[in-house]
């Protein structure tokens, strides 16, 4: 690479989303806004190396897009009453806190809760996050042209129904934070563990993505805890990633880890959010409490230094906010280590995750514990069948081979 | 302002209970009448009493029931008119709330 296609790498990493958000609201059209980004970039690969990088980089971007935009409007033989507006709009200098609202619009109108899920995910990436619709085709094995037509279609939504361009209002604002996170966890949680069966078991671009989105959203929404708490959470669990497959490919559960293959530089930062979070006193949210708990794991030195006490105060304050069995199941998982496996397994009988492989893959480690060894079998052959990825399947079959007979 | 459509959806019709009317009735008169969303609404007889009207050729053409056959279909229906979208989707989560139903929210063309 020369160095000025690192710099355009570099530019496209940080600017993109800058240059489709201002343009969006310049011409009121995504679908604009997200082609005069690209041909703007393409016009930068092609002038660059031989005219120089432009001073402000990211200005440049806007300008020219802004003018593709504005030429392609003028091509356009019926034009609207917005579209006239657009061009008058257009060559006004932006001040700098207006473009950072352009960015935060563009995330709350890609999250839209009125949007499908997977619609969310592949327009938070490909206009926030500037990945190509091959890049996330390939993230989600799912075929190029249908992941084109599912952001073409979402973004038809966003303009028949005229989803509003703008950051949500006061009294919606806590669910439309809410909608983005969820995204955002989503990205990272099918990086971190895939859910198809021919995937990696760790995809790091994807995991790496999430937590670039999510610094992003974190810088325009400061004082968001629940923000703060989502990107620890994701640096503490990335941190661990180095150690979480093996050379062979099967996931290594969290107490057979190499603690000293951990990122201590992630694991500094995360602590340090959920510290500053610990200092506001405001009350946590789920994600707040998430990171907490992966806090206190990656503060132990050795997994039997845990303070398990602590982890399971932890998910007490997590159950109360989200009883969900999911969650519950976790609480017990963590009190197994505590009370030990009887106490555990009588907690998770009966909580409706039949069809959840961590339930079954549970109970198969807690039934081994009590030397219930043909129970533990049966439940690793239903969390084996159950089970998408093929790392964890690997670790399954493992741990079920290792079980003594009978 | 625009104006939308939300549809109730439902696959029954008249089974609205007494509690479920009066709660539509104060979500009509204080959310809707009282801070300017109303535009119209209504219930609608079931798809049995349907007629599909073709009058596009000479003679118009009368077919006895529903368009689509579906277990599912709409039971009743408010025309709104809300400042954008996301006011929209606010007040049909209130509605389907009010009537304990689930609605379909679809903006009316515009121009």
């Amino acid at each position: 690479m020369t160095h000025v296609d690192e710099v355009i790498a570099r530019v496209h990493r940080e600017e993109w989303a800058r240059v489709v958000a201002t343009i969006a609201r310049r011409v009121g059209d995504l679908d604009i806004a997200e082609e005069m980004a690209a041909e703007a970039f393409a016009t930068a690969v092609e002038r660059w190396p031989s005219d120089g990088v432009p001073p402000n980089p990211g200005a440049w971007l806007t300008t020219t897009a802004g003018r593709k935009a504005i030429d392609r409007l003028r091509r356009e033989v019926k034009r609207t009453e917005k579209h006239k507006e657009a061009l008058m709009l257009s060559d006004t200098p932006e001040p700098l806190g207006a473009i950072d609202d352009d960015r935060l619009r563009l995330v709350f109108t890609c999250c839209h809760p009125a949007l499908a899920m997977e619609a969310r995910v592949a327009l938070t990436l490909r206009l926030i996050g500037g990945l190509t619709v091959p890049e996330i085709s390939r993230a989600f094995l799912v075929q190029e042209t249908a992941m084109g037509q599912r952001i073409t279609r979402a973004k038809a939504k966003i303009k028949a129904a005229s989803i509003p361009y703008r950051v949500p209002a006061r009294e919606d604002l806590p669910a439309r934070v809410g909608a983005v996170l969820t995204v955002l966890f989503l990205i990272f949680n099918e990086g971190y563990l895939a859910s198809g069966p021919e995937r990696e078991t760790v995809r790091g671009e994807l995991t790496a993505e999430a937590i670039r989105l999510t610094r992003l959203v974190g810088e325009l929404m400061p004082g968001d805890g629940e923000v703060a708490g989502l990107l620890a959470l994701m640096l503490l669990t990335e941190a661990r990633r180095a150690a979480r497959v093996s050379a062979s490919g099967e996931l290594v559960a969290l107490g057979d880890q190499d603690r000293g293959a951990w990122d201590r530089a992630l694991i500094a930062e995360g602590h340090a959010l959920v510290r500053a979070r610990l200092a506001s006193g405001e009350a946590p949210g789920r994600y707040q409490i998430m990171a907490a708990i992966n806090a206190v794991h990656t503060d132990a030195a050795d997994v039997r230094d845990t303070a398990w006490s602590q982890i399971v105060a932890l998910y007490d304050q997590l159950v109360r906010l989200d009883p969900s069995p999911i969650v519950r199941l976790n609480r017990a998982i963590a009190a197994a280590e505590l009370d030990g496996p009887q106490v555990a397994l009588a907690e998770i009988d009966g909580l409706p995750l039949a069809e959840y492989h961590a339930f079954h893959a549970t109970r198969a480690e807690l039934l081994r514990r009590q030397g219930r060894s043909a129970e533990s079998r049966a439940a690793y052959d239903r969390a084996i069948e159950l089970a998408g990825n093929s790392g964890e399947r690997a670790y399954l079959a493992r741990r079920r081979g290792e079980l003594g007979g009978g | 302002m625009a104006q939308y459509l939300m549809s109730v959806l439902d696959d029954r019709t008249g089974s609205v209970t007494p509690e479920e009317m009066a709660a539509i009735t104060a979500y009509n008169t204080e959310r809707l009448q009282g801070e300017g969303h109303w535009v119209f609404a209504g219930g609608l007889a079931s798809p049995e009493a349907a007629t599909v009207v073709d009058g596009r050729g000479g003679e118009p053409m009368f077919t006895d029931g529903p368009y689509l056959e579906s277990k599912e279909y709409i039971a009743g229906f408010w025309v709104i008119e809300a400042a954008d979208f996301d006011v929209a989707l606010r007040l049909c989560a209130e509605g389907s709330k009010a009537c304990n139903r689930r609605l379909e929210l679809r903006p009316f063309l515009t121009r």
